[in-house]
């Protein structure tokens, strides 16, 4: 067995595109959920929108990528509002169901034939979606890292996606530090008491949950023009809580518990999945067959994402203090 | 009895000269009322829970609103507060019309309450919890957020000023730590410094002294009544005559939804009606002050 | 008069996430490679003669007709994505496409034989011929799909709505409490037992399995904990990710019949189409439901759960064993939610996430009758239930989810007590 293949692809989807995809919509669930204690379950819908957003801009209308990324930006921020003004006046269990159905409801909008001209249809929109951002791709023809194996095209979108992800951290971290951050940690843990304090907390609501959509909604835009195909069945309600499990796992309400929770995330789940793999392949594991290791994947996931809320409900580097005071 | 000493202090000599001349009667016009409330009533189901026809608060002085449990004390506070919506009925503040209006636009021209069960914001220090009740800071706006040189200076005078508050408090040892691991009457204190630092002109508490250690109770009385020597209005709900014949200067009393009387404490006190009221339905509790007749067919008060 | 019958391919669902991989296909190399379907009519006949074509990314087009079972096989010569499609122009005159999606579909073979069955039936929902005539026959045979369907998540919702009232835990795990109930059935029934033999058997296992033992295992010890709902709540989609994927594990991604009775003829009532088997599920499932409600509202323990529904402290207070009520209730709501699975599996088929497709459903049901009140789930199902069905006469079929939740978005914002739920008090 060659453990060093197996750590260079394990490492190689820990910091990969879809590692990236799934980070940006934790980055966002983190303003909404980790800071505003917003119970999102439909941040796939906001992922959705960014990529649909270059698939129709791009493929339908044949405009430009530029063009896309501002119609994505957009649409996250109608979609937030559209979603919020509604629902955030809601209980926190209401609004978890509003925003679940919502993204359901929108997947199966797109993916419908009445709308297949524009969306697609169940097949999606495939096409060259990124060329206009890998035509600027200054990577030479042969590049290559040591460990990582990504061919020059994922390089240059995991380095320009990094590079993006730091920023939007970096927004982040310069929001929650302000008063702004005050207030809206503040409506996590009593809403009546921030509006007895004279603060509108519709208002701050609405603003984190249009932040962190615009943030998950650059995710689904890098899917785009990563993936050069957007289809509607990519857009589960699964992927949101794998966001939640990615967000639990590096601590919610922490600026980079994001990123630690995303590496750990994508480092175990591949690492498992590539062990396994190779123990099949090798022979040492007769009684499972090749193509149970994706369900084993994620029957680990779901036991993760409980035993995370059971045990560890700040995360794995979460301050034990916090621990003790919630009583939610 | 509590020390009678600082009864003397001049905002409870004003308000009392004030309201020397005010009728006893439920209703009374006050000679210089900040909130007024006219014909506000709520159903729940089929429950008339509150049903004042009319209500004047005198400024500067500390108003008890008092009544058995049940009476529709605390869903008054949330209707006057815009967190609950009522039937029907109008409320003034300061001559402002204010039905209506959300919460957070009343806490910010200047009517700020409390609630019952105490809102510490936890997972939250001392001083954050402070901080957050100033207001018309241009940091909470989402875009000057990012640019802090715009709030710096704001935030400086806001941390002084809160500094203040918690030592006037007793809280500011405490300022670092999470609010969520002071004692239940420190977060009392604690929610009542921070509803003074939205520089409010009455406060509205929802009974203050509920869950807190006897011992502290006192202390707790002696803040209410700091509060009135620095010029606000206080309003607050209990159901504990004893600690209302200590510090308030006047007295409203509700039962079923009404207000039954009103009046200063002591005269309050012997009113026939509000024993019934409060026999009605708590028999032998908190009417201890001397020789009340304790009609024993006291009747109704039961909701 | 035109009648039309439904068609609707059972595509082997491909999840989705990107690095997924699911799906039955048995190893082998990629030039044995292959689409093997089945084509049926609703009753279960086989449907022949039917084109099938399989072009690749690269444009390449392979085909296969169906023989006389309805069998076809379109070899494909590598893995990869393939867009498969039905020649319209070939399917037996009285038979249409539901709706015009079907005839496309992209697939994703990753190599061996993937298996996609292509069954005539209604939408993949209650397996009838529809006749389409005259508007009020239409509306009076959705009227009847709409009972049937609105029985079904009714069976499912009971159990989620009792064990709110009781516990106030929103249980995302619900709709796989109905997967395990028609997996549970299938393995009884796999290994011989006739299915109405092993139906009760599987219920009465989920029953305490499931309900008991989960609450038993997971929900008391996390009270105990004092671990918050919303907490609670994230506990309860991990449970289900983890039980999803267990049964892919064990039974793979494919779709599932139960010996018995899976191809049963037609039946015509009057202007009902309709199955026999849907028809005795549908009336058994009106006596477990009055069962039910009865049993809340004779039974000492019955009564027991509506008073901590109310107010459990309360119930607490006057000596009610809080605990054993909500063992009751999970119990029970188990076994109606397995019974609502080996439904869906009868006149369906079963599929690893069967329950997640119709969780959403079952909150609409609930949220729409009132989250927590005793009535509210059976009330909301059979509002949804015939709501989904009546609206498939002005929006297409494959959107008629889309009505349910717009629906319970609908109801959240205007009656957010749901339609027989109190408002709460403020403060």
């Amino acid at each position: 067995m060659d453990y060093l293949q197996i750590l260079s692809l394990t490492l190689t989807q820990a910091f990969g595109v879809t590692a990236l995809i799934y980070l940006f919509a934790a980055i966002g669930l983190n303003v909404q959920f980790g800071y505003t204690g917003l119970l999102n379950f439909g941040q796939v819908a906001f992922v959705a929108a960014g990529a649909y957003a270059v698939g129709v801009i791009v493929l339908t209308f044949d405009l430009s990528l530029w063009l896309a990324i501002v119609v994505g930006m957009v649409v996250s921020t109608l979609l937030a509002l559209l979603l919020g003004i509604p629902t955030l006046r809601l209980r926190a269990d209401y609004l978890a169901i509003v925003t679940i159905a919502a993204s359901e409801l929108l997947r199966l909008l797109v993916r419908s034939i009445a709308f297949k001209d524009v969306f697609g249809g169940a097949q999606g929109l495939n096409g060259k979606l990124g060329r206009q951002f890998h035509d600027l791709n200054p990577l030479p023809a042969d590049v290559a890292l040591p460990v990582f194996t990504w061919s020059r095209q994922d390089l240059w979108v995991v380095i320009v996606g990094w590079g993006l992800a730091l920023l939007a951290t970096l927004l982040v971290w310069g929001l929650v530090r302000s008063p702004w951050g005050r207030v809206v940690k503040g409506i996590r843990e009593d809403e009546a008491a921030v509006l007895s304090l004279g603060k509108n907390v519709f208002v701050y609501k609405l603003q984190a949950l249009v932040i962190g959509g615009g943030i998950a909604a650059f995710g689904g835009i890098l899917w785009a023009v990563a993936k050069q195909s957007v289809q509607p069945d990519t857009f589960q309600p699964d992927v949101t809580f794998f966001v939640y499990t990615i967000l639990l796992l590096g601590g919610a309400a922490r600026v980079f518990g994001p990123i630690v929770g995303s590496i750990i995330f994508w480092f175990l789940l591949a690492g498992f999945g590539e062990l396994l793999y190779a123990l099949i392949n090798n022979g040492y594991i007769e009684f499972l067959a090749a193509q149970q290791v994706g369900s084993m994947r994620f029957m680990l996931m779901g036991l993760g994402l409980m035993l995370l809320m059971i045990f560890r409900p700040q995360g794995i580097f979460g301050d034990r203090r916090e621990l003790a005071l919630d009583a939610r | 009895m509590p020390a009678r000493t600082e009864d003397k202090a001049a905002g409870h000599a004003a308000a009392v000269e004030a309201l020397r001349d005010v009728p006893q009667v439920p209703g009374a016009s006050k000679p210089d009322p900040i909130l007024v409330v006219d014909h506000v009533s709520r159903q729940f189901g089929g429950l008339k829970a509150v049903d004042v026809a009319h209500m004047e608060i005198q400024r500067g002085a500390i108003t008890a609103l008092i009544g058995p449990n049940g009476a529709g004390k605390t869903t008054l506070f949330n209707l006057l507060t815009g967190f609950d919506k009522p039937d029907s009925g109008t409320w003034t503040f300061n001559d402002r019309s204010v039905a209506g209006q959300a919460p957070y636009r009343l806490a910010r021209i200047g009517m700020v309450r409390t609630f019952q069960l105490t809102k510490a914001l936890s997972r939250m220090s001392v001083m954050d919890n402070m901080l957050l009740g100033a207001n018309g800071q241009s940091g909470e706006r989402v875009l000057q957020a990012l640019l802090p040189f715009i709030w710096r200076g704001q935030e400086r005078a806001n941390t002084s000023r809160a500094l203040e508050l918690l030592e006037r408090f007793n809280l500011h040892e405490k300022l670092d730590d999470f609010a969520g691991s002071l004692s239940g009457g420190q977060r009392k204190l604690l929610e009542m410094a921070r509803a003074l630092m939205v520089s409010p002109e009455i406060v509205m508490l929802d009974e203050p002294m509920a869950g807190v250690n006897p011992a502290l109770t006192q202390s707790l009385l002696g803040h209410i009544k700091n509060i009135r020597e620095k010029g606000t209005t206080v309003l607050f709900v209990e159901h504990d005559m004893d600690m209302v014949h200590d510090i308030s200067d006047w007295v409203i009393v509700m039962a079923q939804g009404q207000i039954i009387a009103e009046g200063p404490p002591d005269a309050v006190m012997k009113d026939e009606q509000v024993i019934e009221a409060y026999l009605g339905s708590r028999h032998g509790s908190a009417l201890t002050d001397d020789g009340a007749s304790l009609t024993p067919d006291a009747q109704g008060g039961n909701s | 008069m035109l009648k039309r019958a439904r068609l609707a391919m059972g595509v082997l669902l491909l999840t989705s996430i990107a690095f997924m991989v699911s799906g039955s296909f048995s190893p082998a190399s990629a030039a044995e490679s292959a689409i093997i379907g089945t084509l049926s009519t609703p009753g279960g006949e086989p449907v022949a003669g039917v084109v099938i074509t399989a072009t690749d990314a690269d444009g390449v087009i392979t085909s296969g007709t169906s023989d006389d079972k309805g069998v076809f096989a379109v070899p494909l010569s590598a893995g990869g994505t393939y867009l498969v499609e039905i020649d319209v122009a070939t399917l037996p005159d009285e038979i249409t496409l539901n709706d015009e999606a079907d005839a496309s579909r992209s697939l994703l073979v990753l190599g061996g034989e993937k298996k996609i069955l292509i069954g005539l039936s209604e939408g993949g929902e209650s397996g009838i011929v529809s006749v389409e005539s005259g508007t009020t026959e239409r509306v009076i045979q959705l009227l009847l799909d709409g009972i049937l369907y609105g029985l079904m998540i009714a069976l499912g919702a009971v159990g989620m709505n009792l064990v709110f009232g009781t516990t106030g835990l929103t249980n995302f795990s619900q709709g796989e409490l109905l997967s395990l109930g028609a997996f549970t059935a299938l393995v009884f029934n796999t290994a011989g037992l006739h299915i109405i033999i092993a139906a009760p058997i599987a219920i009465v296992f989920c029953a305490f399995v499931f309900g008991w033992g989960q609450n038993r295992i997971l929900w008391r010890p996390l009270r105990r904990r004092k671990t918050g709902l919303i907490a609670a709540m994230i506990v309860s989609i991990g449970l289900a990710i983890l039980l999803r994927y267990t049964l892919v594990f064990f039974f793979g991604g494919g779709q599932k019949s139960y010996e018995q009775f899976a191809g049963q003829p037609g039946l015509e009532i009057g202007p009902f189409n309709t199955t026999p088997k849907a028809l005795i599920l549908g009336v058994i499932a009106v006596i477990a439901l009055t069962a039910t409600v009865t049993w809340l509202q004779r039974s000492r323990i019955g009564k027991a759960t509506r008073a901590v529904s109310d107010n459990p402290a309360l119930a607490s207070a006057t000596g009610i064993d809080v605990e054993r009520v909500i063992s009751v209730v999970w119990t029970i709501g188990a076994g109606l939610a397995a019974f609502a699975g080996i439904y869906l599996g009868m006149t369906q088929t079963s599929v690893w996430n069967m329950g997640q497709r119709v969780l959403l459903v079952l909150f609409a049901a609930v949220i729409l009758g009132g989250l927590g009140t005793i009535y509210g789930a059976i009330v909301g199902a059979m509002v949804v239930g015939i709501f989904v069905q009546l609206t498939t006469l002005v929006i297409p079929t494959e959107m008629k989810t889309v009505g349910a939740l717009f629906l319970m978005i609908l109801i959240l914002m205007v009656r957010p007590q749901g339609l027989l739920g109190r408002r709460e008090r403020v403060g």
